[in-house]
């Protein structure tokens, strides 16, 4: 698929600045890059280059955050954290807002990264598997981490084999079913994220190789709606699997206190 | 009457299953021309498995949309619950369509088959 990408002048600047450190970091390690003339690739490029606004937008709205005059970007922000808090205690339950740290961090970055593909020379990072698989396993290890820290890591892997209140006899039956359905997470977020972003960027790339002008215009604007759609969705998913193991635990007896978040468990595959 | 047939149909599926293979081993001797043929029904194959995954994928999310609207148009009080559960549904649907997807493009670019 490589003959459909583009050459990106910004790629090109970082190759030529970076390059060669690259060449010889890899050369360090043992190891080549596949073609050592750009060793760098678009995604990788453009993901450090969302990642260095982010971090200079956090900078920026840090320097001006203030109690009594609050300026308009904060009241944004402020919103934004809210409703993210929000869906947090909704779905993880009491504690969900203690995970606002990884959780937020993760849909800027894929917000972003969907988002910049919009521009003209520039490209999605999450249209590289690479990234979105990034994204997931980050999200994964994350996940099981904060499940065995809140309840211990015998209790958590006791949970795979049989679910609070099932007899421990179907652990044969179950044990495989959930260690498959756990790996399947990672497979099916990454490839979600992946195949949307790729899709859509490739729907575009085609209707512009068709007609250059305003054909591809109406299909932009639905990335413009679909874009921050996958964002949330990776985030909901994120929330979901987080609920799934941190309160799994005290399902039995508080099953009906979050229902959502129990019955989303019990849907999500 | 149903168990002769179930009989004959087993027994038929049998036979082209032996025979395929047999039909198979006939054209292998010119690997390069199968291998052209064989891309080309995977391409051809690929655009009909997004077809239908399009089309069912778009089915089943329309059922779940349609429920959920007549549920919001029911009890407008649980909109927020209806609307974070619909997409969670429409998202899990989608993803199977997105598989299908990533599928069909990998036979249109990649070509796995060319050999």
């Amino acid at each position: 698929m490589e003959k459909l990408e583009h050459p990106l002048w910004i790629v090109d600047a970082a190759n030529r600045i970076f390059g060669p450190a690259v060449n010889a970091l890899l050369g360090l390690i043992g190891m080549r890059a596949a073609d050592p003339a750009n060793p760098i690739p678009n995604y990788l490029v453009i993901a450090y280059l969302v990642v260095a606004g982010l971090i200079a937008l956090a900078f920026v709205l840090r320097s001006r955050l203030s109690v009594e005059n609050p300026g308009k970007l904060q009241i944004v922000f402020e919103d934004i954290v809210g409703g993210l808090s929000g869906m947090l205690s909704d779905i993880v339950g009491p504690k969900g807002p203690a995970y606002i740290s990884l959780v937020g961090t993760i849909g800027a970055f894929i917000l972003a990264c969907n988002l910049i593909g919009m521009v003209p020379g520039f490209m999605s990072p999450t249209s590289s598997i690479n990234v979105t698989l990034g994204c997931a396993l980050t999200v994964w290890v994350y996940y099981h981490y904060h499940g065995m820290k809140e309840q211990g890591i015998g209790p958590y892997l006791k949970h795979f084999a049989a679910p609070p209140g099932a007899p421990l006899f179907i652990a044969p039956i179950m044990l495989p079913v959930e260690i498959i359905s756990h790996f399947s997470r990672v497979l099916s977020l990454s490839l979600r994220l992946f195949g949307n972003v790729f899709g859509e960027e490739l729907v575009i790339l085609i209707l512009f190789s068709i007609v250059p002008f305003f054909a591809p215009l109406p299909i932009m604007f639905l990335g413009m709606i679909t874009m921050p759609l996958q964002a949330f969705i990776f985030v909901m998913l994120t929330m979901i699997y987080l609920g799934g193991a941190v309160a799994a635990e005290h399902g039995h007896e508080e099953a009906h206190g979050h229902g959502a978040a129990a019955d989303a468990h019990g849907a999500v595959a | 009457m149903k168990t002769r047939f179930a009989l004959l149909f087993t027994f038929v599926v049998l036979v082209l299953g032996f025979a395929s293979p047999a039909l198979a081993q006939e054209t292998a001797t010119t690997s390069a021309a199968v291998s052209v043929e064989l891309v080309r029904w995977s391409i051809i194959t690929a655009g009909f498995a997004l077809a239908i995954a399009a089309a069912f994928g778009a089915l089943s999310q329309a059922r779940g949309l349609s429920a959920a609207v007549e549920g919001i148009a029911r009890n407008p009080a649980a909109a927020n619950d209806i609307r974070g559960n619909l997409i969670l549904g429409l998202v899990l649907i989608e993803s199977l369509v997105i598989y299908v997807l990533l599928v069909s493009l990998i036979l249109f670019f990649v070509k796995p088959f060319s050999g």
